[in-house]
């Protein structure tokens, strides 16, 4: 009985080119954050996704694509955990994606564990989600990718004794937390405060918190917060503060400096450094050619950030196992597909670890400059194909 | 003579008016076969089945303190909250799954709860009690977030791990063996509730709704029975806080929230405040609406939600059960020469 | 001990900014609810209103910030009449729970209209450069911008208290609000009053809600967030004092700053926990009419 064909809601159907009578229809559930603040991350990797389904018909090896969408709303984790459930069930899907905020996808993992449905993470950046079920892979980047060489970084080049970290209080938060604190103590540095600063649902007045670093007079303040809404009330919170003034260097994984939001931040976020593996301003070949795609099919006033690429590498990912398999999807074969993938993204060189299925890929040292009339990214260092560091040192949870 | 023939006679006629009353007519079997038809009919919809069913019982907690005792609080998610921790905790710290006992030691802790936060707030009223219940639910919300190494905080609450049902139903991913338990949850809480509204207790709460000042002059001990409703009631809420940890085997701090105390209140006008059956058809038309709809987009959902709860408080007072049976009597009267 | 010298300027200068938003957005609802008795959840609408009123003079109609400031609080002022007049005014008679799910409603709908038309995310102005900045009162600098915030606060709490002690229409206001049918028997007309007092609270909201976009930020969900601090400060300070609203900001205020500073892992505790206590004691409110 198929009353899951009327009462789809948002569906969009992908026709491509069915060239065999051997073409399946593979059913992708997308689990993204489609309303709410959060709502304009959802729709940079909803972007992301169609822009690289759009411009590679025949990657997907003659099959059809349909994608399925649910709204996870926020970062609690149980409208997600419903969502997927449903997905699975009602809709019957063949794999999931999305997953913006980490909550969410730690919730889903044992659901997709029982019911065995691959499962490909296109943000959420907590470190040890992958080892919650054997059928995740994960497309976007690991909070101890920028935290781990940001510390170090800010350490040794930055001459930073003395830092102060603050952070949003759930996974990622203090998972960048314990990255950059592992980082900057390794190489000599201290930490004199390690604030969490509010949950990640609503945006917090940061004043107190801030007030609190300023006083502690620490030589680098390192933050982490969800991107978008959170990131620019830290900058703007930091200016009227006059913490820059302070002599107080506002540094942080490039999650605080999106290209999406960096406009609206002050002029005084000039000066900025974070530690990221995808800029809009980056000056290679393939992301003008990407970057140009994506404001000819979206506006020219629209840009892409972290997300929109890692919803287009996630689709190529997605792709590639859909050839792979000839379009019967199974966990086991999807992963396997997988394992060691590589592909020439918009940011660069990136590959799947098949020991812990994350990505790798090149970390760039961002600066924030004020150039040509707007703020813009800068790139002043590279670490090239940094594998996780949590995994690869078997830090805490990720030594599971 | 006469007169006493007469007094015997209406005292007849009243008994015989609330007997009819509380017994059970045709139908009211119409919610159950329903219920049971909806497995059949909709078997991939079953998880939503189940927590439609869970808001059922929520809301009918709430009619009972809201719809006959006339208790106005803005901070029910309190109960269902505690419930719902209490339960996941029993089985993420101390390793008990056991549903049915888990479930009842969730309505156990809510009542507990309950019994002391009625004690103290329900001798206040208006605004103050409003602010009261409100404050008092958020203070257990930021409680809980501070105790985060009980309830996992912001991340949620992890390592729940239920047992099968009597030893045999395991939860699985479609949701089936929820629904039944879930039902007959559901029709236990209704009996009681059903038989607390008809008894002379139920009665005496919809007097001191009606009239604090008269129940006093009676002799009525008010604040007492407002607590013993609100005591039942705190517990039957932990009952559907418990049955929700159970089924979604992970407990997050949006079971305490505002956010939550507020869409039950909605759920039960749209239904029908003061009408059992209200809490059933309220949760009902909400969530399916809800499933349904705000996919479509979520302003519009939004918006329809405001405009809806606008429209019953100005023109549908009894929301849905009161409109229908309006309508009813349009008609009855309609078809009377 | 200098540590602890900072972080107490600190606490009360942050503490005393952000009051004085919630005074200026709260002092309506108070005055409102002290009136009619009407418990008005969507007080905080009109807060967000001004807030996106003045996004829109500023962005789109390139009106300069404080003429901005004071057109946004005139127009939401005038918006909020046909409200009073069509909607608030059936319910005078009716019980909380009508009043509370109307207001409910209200909300919904404003805050779906608001995401319909300005969009999910939190919105920002340019704040003139002479607000912009730190000033140094020698043993501390402090951001222009917040000591501005509380410069206003502080300048509407004495108009307000000019206005309702010394003016004819202030002792109107204070005579209905004592006793409402004392007042009408001896001419006052309290529906007129009432309009009057809905409109001014409605429009000092929206001002408040202009301000408030650069300290504590303006969404959507404005409304929704902080109805439940606009609801401690009128019943924590009692209903329809001007006064009580002033006091109960800053110790809301205050002590919410505090929380954060100072345990930021659960600090926003006790803010509830003091409204409860003081609830408890005083029902009506510090300043309230018992």
């Amino acid at each position: 009985m198929k009353f899951n064909r009327l009462l789809c809601g948002v569906a969009s159907i992908v026709g491509l080119m069915a060239a065999t009578a051997n073409a399946e229809t593979v059913k992708i559930g997308v689990v993204l954050t489609y309303s709410g603040g959060a709502a304009e991350l959802g729709e940079q990797i909803d972007r992301g996704m169609n822009l690289f389904i759009d411009q590679n018909k025949d990657a997907f090896g003659g099959n059809e694509i349909e994608l399925i969408k649910r709204d996870s709303k926020h970062p609690g984790g149980d409208i997600a955990k419903t969502a997927v459930q449903e997905l699975i069930t009602r809709e019957k899907v063949d794999l999931l994606a999305g997953f913006i905020f980490s909550p969410n996808a730690m919730a889903s993992a044992p659901v997709i564990n029982q019911a065995k449905v691959p499962m490909i993470i296109m943000n959420a950046g907590t470190a040890w989600i992958p080892s919650l079920s054997p059928y995740i892979a994960r497309v976007s980047f690991t909070m101890w990718q920028s935290g781990y060489p940001m510390g170090e970084y800010a350490a040794k080049d930055l001459g930073c004794k003395t830092a102060a970290v603050g952070f949003t209080d759930y996974p990622p938060g203090k998972d960048s937390r314990d990255a950059f604190s592992t980082g900057f103590e390794k190489f000599g540095g201290k930490i004199v405060e390690s604030l969490p600063m509010g949950g990640p649902r609503e945006v917090p007045d940061f004043t107190p918190f801030f007030q609190r670093v300023k006083n502690a007079k620490p030589d680098c303040f390192y933050i982490f917060v969800p991107a978008g809404n959170h990131a620019v009330s830290v900058v703007k919170t930091f200016t009227s503060l006059g913490m820059d003034e302070a002599g107080i260097k506002l540094i942080g994984p490039g999650d605080i400096t999106q290209d999406t939001k960096l406009q609206e931040m002050p002029k005084e976020a000039a000066g900025m450094i974070t530690m990221h593996h995808y800029s809009a301003d980056y000056k290679t070949p393939a992301n003008i050619a990407f970057v140009k795609a994506w404001k000819a099919a979206y506006g020219d006033d629209t840009i892409p950030d972290f997300m929109g690429v890692a919803g287009y590498d996630g689709m190529a990912a997605i792709a590639h196992a859909i050839t792979a398999q000839n379009g019967k999807i199974t966990a086991d074969g999807t992963m396997k597909a997988l394992a060691g993938w590589t592909f020439d993204s918009p940011r660069g060189k990136i590959s799947i670890d098949p020991e812990t299925r994350d990505i790798i890929q090149d970390e760039n040292v961002h600066k924030v400059v004020w150039k040509d009339g707007r703020l813009g990214i800068e790139v002043i260092g590279t670490i090239p194909q940094v594998k996780d560091p949590c995994k690869a040192n078997a830090i805490g949870k990720c030594a599971e | 003579m006469n007169g006493l023939e007469n007094l015997r006679a209406r005292s007849e006629a009243a008994r015989a008016y609330f007997v009819a009353r509380e017994s059970w007519r045709w139908s009211e079997a119409l919610p159950w076969v329903a219920a049971i038809a909806a497995f059949f009919v909709f078997p991939d919809y079953m998880a939503l089945g189940t927590q439609i069913l869970i808001a059922v019982i929520f809301a009918l907690s709430l009619d009972l303190i809201l719809g006959y005792a006339g208790i106005i609080t803005l901070g029910h998610a309190a109960y269902f909250g505690a419930g719902a921790y209490a339960t996941g905790m029993l089985s993420a710290h101390l390793g008990w799954g056991e549903p049915i006992s888990a479930m009842l030691f969730g309505g156990l802790i809510a009542g507990l709860l309950g019994f002391v936060s009625g004690w103290v707030l329900l001798r206040y009223h208006g605004l103050t009690l409003l602010m009261l219940t409100l404050a008092t639910a958020i203070l257990l919300l930021e409680a809980s977030n501070a105790a985060e190494h009980w309830t996992g905080g912001f991340d949620g609450l992890v390592g729940i791990s239920i047992w099968p049902l009597f030893g045999v139903f395991e939860n699985d991913l479609w949701g089936k063996t929820y629904y039944w338990y879930a039902l007959g949850v559901l029709f236990l809480c209704f009996l009681c509730a059903r038989r607390i509204v008809h008894s002379p207790f139920g009665r005496s709460l919809v007097g001191i709704k009606s009239n604090v000042a008269r129940m006093h002059a009676v002799g009525t001990p008010v604040h007492f029975r407002l607590v013993a409703i609100y005591t039942i009631s705190a517990a039957m809420a932990g009952i559907a806080g418990g049955l929700f940890a159970e089924s979604n085997a992970y407990v997050t701090l949006d079971v305490l929230s505002f956010a939550r105390s507020g869409a039950v209140l909605i759920m039960l006008v749209v239904g029908g405040v003061g009408r059992l059956y209200g809490a059933f058809l309220g949760p009902v038309v909400f969530l399916i609406l809800e499933d349904e709809l705000a996919k479509l987009s979520p302003e519009f959902w939004q918006f329809g939600i405001g405009l809806l709860l606008v429209v019953v408080v100005l023109f549908f007072r009894g929301g849905l059960l009161g409109a229908a049976d309006a309508l009813r009597d349009r008609l009855k009267r309609g078809r009377r020469p | 001990m200098q540590q602890a010298l900072a972080a107490t300027i600190s606490i009360l200068f942050d503490g005393v900014a952000y009051a004085m938003l919630l005074f200026i957005i709260s002092v309506g609802l108070s005055i409102t609810m002290g009136l009619m008795g009407f418990a008005n959840l969507a007080h905080g609408a009109f807060a967000m209103m001004g807030g996106y009123a003045l996004v829109s003079l500023m962005l789109t109609l390139s009106v300069p910030f404080l003429p901005a400031l004071a057109l946004a609080a005139v127009i939401v002022a005038i918006i909020s009449i046909p409200f009073e007049r069509f909607l608030y005014r059936k319910l005078y008679k009716s019980g909380e729970l009508d009043q509370v799910l109307l207001s409910i409603g209200l909300v919904f709908m404003t805050t779906a209209a608001i995401t319909y038309l300005y969009g999910p995310s939190t919105v920002s102005v340019p704040v003139p450069d002479f607000l912009t900045g730190q000033i140094d009162l020698g043993f501390s600098t402090f951001p222009t911008y917040r000591i501005f915030t509380i410069v206003v606060g502080f300048a509407m709490m004495i108009a307000l208290w000019f206005g309702f002690e010394r003016t004819i229409v202030g002792a109107k206001i204070r005579a209905a609000v004592d006793n409402r049918r004392m007042a009408q028997s001896i001419g006052i007309d309290v529906d007129k009053l009432f309009v009057l007092a809905f409109a001014l609270g409605s429009g000092m909201a929206a001002l408040g809600g202009g301000l408030a976009i650069e300290i504590i930020g303006m969404s959507p969900n404005f409304a929704l967030t902080y109805l439940v601090f606009f609801l401690i400060v009128v019943a924590v300070g009692g209903l329809g004092s001007i006064r009580g609203a002033f006091v109960a900001a800053l110790i809301l205020g205050i002590i919410d700053t505090a929380g954060k500073y100072l345990w930021p892992d659960g600090g926003a505790f006790f803010i509830y926990a003091l409204t409860v206590a003081i609830l408890l004691v005083k029902p009506e409110g510090l300043f309230g009419k018992a």
